[in-house]
């Protein structure tokens, strides 16, 4: 049985790496008691696999881990479970079961919401003017990039990986690790690509933009939250998003 | 939420900032209102390194069962790190609350090896408490050492304000108590070093004063005021089941070096090799019984979600039910995905069915420790594994499947002749015939690797080597040439590898093992000079520390290679670790004259850990001598 759990991660946890969320996991599984599905052969391995790994400092409450069970309670109880096996910043938000026919999480990321704020003391001193540039810059038909790739360093026009763009003037108040939150109010929110076939990083559409403006972006002068994962449920050019969490139905 | 110590500009910018933030699986969180003690349990290593000690765990779990205690950990900040909190005037802080170390009431140390004592210097630096004890305020923490250096102390003296000897779980509730009573009646840290230095197991080294003659040698060493103790005796845990284990080991984030469930199955060891001092003062050997081991295998396993339960003890193979628990362990979680390793087994017909079911065979080598290269210097540290034995093993074990064997040798023991160095080589030769020999050509999936590796000795502290002349690092690379060359004259020289450890830092840790108290110039020289993460080789910069000799005016020979007389008194002589020193002289004695002491097992030695009225030497066959 295939079930997708959403979680978030959170406060000092944006500290731990993907890899050492993974093996992280694997043990949450054995302290919930989680009836996990093992590979066959001589060092049998837990049947689990991430969405989209989470760079190391940003935050996220849209993190997805797919694993296969023999059997499970329901998602109330499983969830019960898994909360009480994991530590302050990790959260399991929802346990769903898949269809057999599902594929993994990881095969289907097309796009993620990300949360963008400035930290203290780096926000741009010209806030409201900043704010109104974004609209003439999203205009371009073409937004080119320096991307660095795994071959060395390629143009790459992002525009096309960029699907939504707001700035935003919250009120709500909000804290992050040992930063306390009155920069809060103010934030970028996106949704780009993300997953195999174009991923888009959110530090490199605030870099584009602050380089359009003739600003430098300083090393960590952003805050950035992931918010949601998206699969493409389009069968058209014009693409139709969907949580992941939404290909899977809670179990009574 | 947690706050952390470091901004996030600082754990972005350095390697592994997990190892800073804490908030792992079964760190222990206490209010500070709520406790009258805080304790920093500090590991001098870097943090993969301190998380994967057993005895820290045991203590940490221990202290934290205690209401008015909050034990929290500390380990030293990586170089990088270190760098910048010097920059920044940034003190140390401990895991659990982020708070500065210099807040706490104890700052307790784990001295597990001599290559840290400059880290520790690191840690009472960056945590702005004055190196020496006698400089210290009511500000400061009291600094309490322990673990198997503080056997000879000496070195350290100046930096601690008291050292703990022996095994943690008996008298740390009455430090705590006297600790408590002695700051409700407003008393001072010197008041309650005063009555501490009455606790049994406790050394409080300003209350001491050490006189030398000419030649440098001790010429007493006696307590400076009244009620303190002459000599100091070890603690230990009579019957081991009495103590608490573990229930809720910590899950670091990242990957340790223990990076699994440990179950310590044993102290102490029978065996009683000659260089060996955990053999010595770990003595008498005590077992837990299986249901205690059955107990927290499961616990532990439950609590932290390990995927692999590893046994610990100085000889697992000397464990009386180890048939029984190992079976256990296989047939209650093996096949649930949980790995059982093994280490420290004899390689026997049983050890081999064993390994057979719990490891992939191809993927895993066995790994013998001859320690010396023929029987008549295994007879000298009465090492009792015979040239046989090693064959007999090896030839099993390839009729098993293995093709990879490791053997440990150690260079420069006493009484060495360039034969015994020779004998390495052969005796890797003979372990690679044996393959040949047992394994038709048919059936040889890949030839045979035989690894052969040596350290180079260093004389211990209550050992019967304790008086061992140590060799001087061009003897050392001298006789680790003699192996070398041995081994390209072998005619399965393809099938061999032969490597040694460092020789210069050997020196060093021979000198910190035997030091006196002179030698605390010496460390505090060097850490002024850059010497940190000396056990790193990497980090380790020799030169620094022979400058900080020369700048001391102390001589290297006076601690490795001078002979030293049978009636000489030794900067840890005032340490009862139970064994007494006739008998470390009598075995002395009977290594020179090549002669095999037996094991506990097999007749008591009379070593003098019968008078802790415990363990092996109160098992039925002992009793009749």
């Amino acid at each position: 049985m295939k079930i997708r759990i959403k979680f978030a991660k959170e406060g000092t946890m944006k500290f731990i790496g993907h890899l050492d969320m993974m093996r992280y996991f694997q043990k949450v599984m054995r302290r919930a008691n989680v009836d996990i599905r093992y590979s066959e052969g001589f060092s049998p391995h837990q049947i689990m696999s991430f969405a989209a790994p989470l760079g190391v400092g940003i935050t996220s409450r849209g993190e997805y881990v797919d694993i296969e069970v023999l059997s499970t309670d329901s998602s109330e109880e499983m969830l019960r479970r898994i909360n009480a096996a994991l530590t302050e910043g990790v959260e399991a938000l929802s346990y769903k079961k898949l269809p057999d026919s599902s594929a993994a999480a990881m095969s289907l990321v097309a796009a993620a919401d990300y949360t963008v704020r400035f930290r203290a003391g780096y926000e741009p001193s010209d806030w409201d003017d900043f704010a109104s540039g974004w609209e003439e810059f999203l205009k371009r038909k073409q937004i080119l990039v320096i991307k660095k790739t795994k071959k060395g360093e390629r143009e790459t026009d992002i525009r096309p990986w960029i699907y939504k763009l707001e700035v935003v003037c919250d009120k709500k108040t909000h804290s992050e690790g040992n930063e306390s939150g009155e920069e809060a109010d103010r934030n970028i929110r996106m949704r780009i690509a993300a997953g195999s076939a174009a991923n888009l990083k959110p530090e490199l559409v605030m870099q584009a933009y602050m380089e359009s403006r003739g600003q430098k972006l300083g090393e960590f002068a952003l805050l950035i939250h992931r918010d949601e994962v998206y699969a493409n449920q389009s069968e058209t050019e014009l693409p139709n998003f969907c949580p992941l969490e939404q290909l899977g139905e809670d179990i009574e | 939420m947690r706050k952390l110590a470091l901004p996030d500009e600082i754990l972005l910018s350095i390697q592994q900032p997990a190892r800073y933030i804490g908030g792992e699986v079964n760190m222990c969180v206490k209010d500070p209102k709520d406790v009258a003690i805080r304790f920093a349990m500090c590991f001098p290593d870097v943090y993969e390194i301190g998380m994967s000690h057993l005895g820290m765990q045991i203590l940490y779990d221990m202290f934290n069962r205690r209401k008015d205690v909050w034990c929290e950990r500390v380990f030293s900040p990586w170089t990088d790190l270190d760098e910048i909190m010097r920059q920044k005037h940034l003190p140390l802080f401990a895991l659990e609350s982020q708070d500065p170390v210099k807040d706490f009431d104890f700052l307790g140390i784990t001295i597990q090896y001599e290559m840290c004592y400059t880290n520790i210097l690191q840690i009472l630096d960056l945590s702005g408490i004055p190196f020496h004890g006698e400089d210290r305020t009511e500000e400061d923490p009291i600094v309490i050492g322990g673990g198997p250096c503080a056997y000879n102390p000496e070195p350290l003296a100046p930096f601690f304000d008291l050292f703990y000897i022996g095994e943690g779980e008996t008298q740390y509730d009455r430090i705590f108590d006297l600790y408590k009573e002695i700051r409700a009646d407003g008393g001072s840290r010197q008041d309650f070093l005063r009555a501490a230095a009455e606790i049994p197991g406790i050394y409080v080294p300003m209350f001491y004063d050490v006189a030398y003659q000419e030649d440098g040698t001790i010429a007493s060493f006696e307590p400076n005021r009244d009620g303190v103790p002459k000599r100091i005796a070890k603690e230990l845990v009579v019957n081991p089941d009495d103590a608490p284990y573990i229930e809720n080991p910590i899950v670091p984030f990242i990957k340790v070096t223990q990076d699994r469930v440990v179950l310590e199955i044993q102290r102490g060891c029978i065996r009683g090799c000659r260089f060996c001092q955990a053999g010595n003062i770990y003595r008498p050997l005590r077992e837990h019984t299986l249901e205690y081991l059955k107990k927290y295998a499961y616990q532990m396993l439950n609590s932290t979600g390990h995927e692999e339960i590893s046994l610990s003890s100085l000889s697992s193979s000397d464990y009386s039910k180890l048939k029984e628990l190992v079976t256990f362990l296989i047939d209650e979680f093996h096949g649930k995905g949980v790995n059982i390793s093994l280490p420290s087994l004899r390689i026997d017909a049983f050890s081999l069915d064993v390994m057979s079911k719990v490891q992939d065979v191809k993927k895993s080598s066995l790994t013998f420790a001859p320690e010396a290269g023929t029987q008549r210097l295994r007879d000298v540290i009465n090492k009792g594994l015979t040239e046989e034995a090693i064959l007999n093993g090896a030839a099993e074990a390839f009729r098993g499947g293995w093709n990879r064997v490791k053997l440990y040798f150690m260079l420069g023991l006493p009484t060495e002749t360039k034969e015994d160095m020779e004998g390495i080589a052969l005796l890797a030769e003979k372990v690679a015939e044996a393959f040949y020999d047992e394994v038709p050509k048919e059936k040889r999936s890949s030839k045979v690797q035989v690894t052969a590796s040596s350290s180079f000795f260093v004389p211990k502290p209550f050992t019967p080597f304790q008086w061992a002349k140590m060799c001087t690092q061009e003897e050392f690379l001298q006789r680790a040439y003699i192996v070398k060359d041995k081994f390209k004259e072998m005619k399965n020289k393809k099938s061999l590898k032969y490597s040694y450890h460092d020789a210069d830092v050997t020196i060093l840790e021979g000198v910190l093992a035997r030091g006196d108290r002179k030698i605390s110039k010496v460390i505090e020289r060097a850490y002024q000079k850059g010497a940190l993460y000396d056990s790193w080789t990497e980090h380790f910069k020799n030169e620094i520390w022979m400058q900080a000799f020369e700048d001391c005016g102390i001589s290297i020979d006076f601690y490795t290679t001078r002979e030293r007389t049978l009636d000489e008194i030794f900067p840890w002589d005032f340490i009862d670790a139970g064994v007494t020193k006739e008998f470390l002289m009598r075995e002395w004695q009977n290594a020179i004259s090549e002669k095999v002491t037996p094991n506990c097992r097999q007749r008591c030695s009379g070593c003098g850990a019968r008078v802790f009225k415990g363990g092996v030497c109160f098992e039925d066959q002992n009793q009749v001598c």
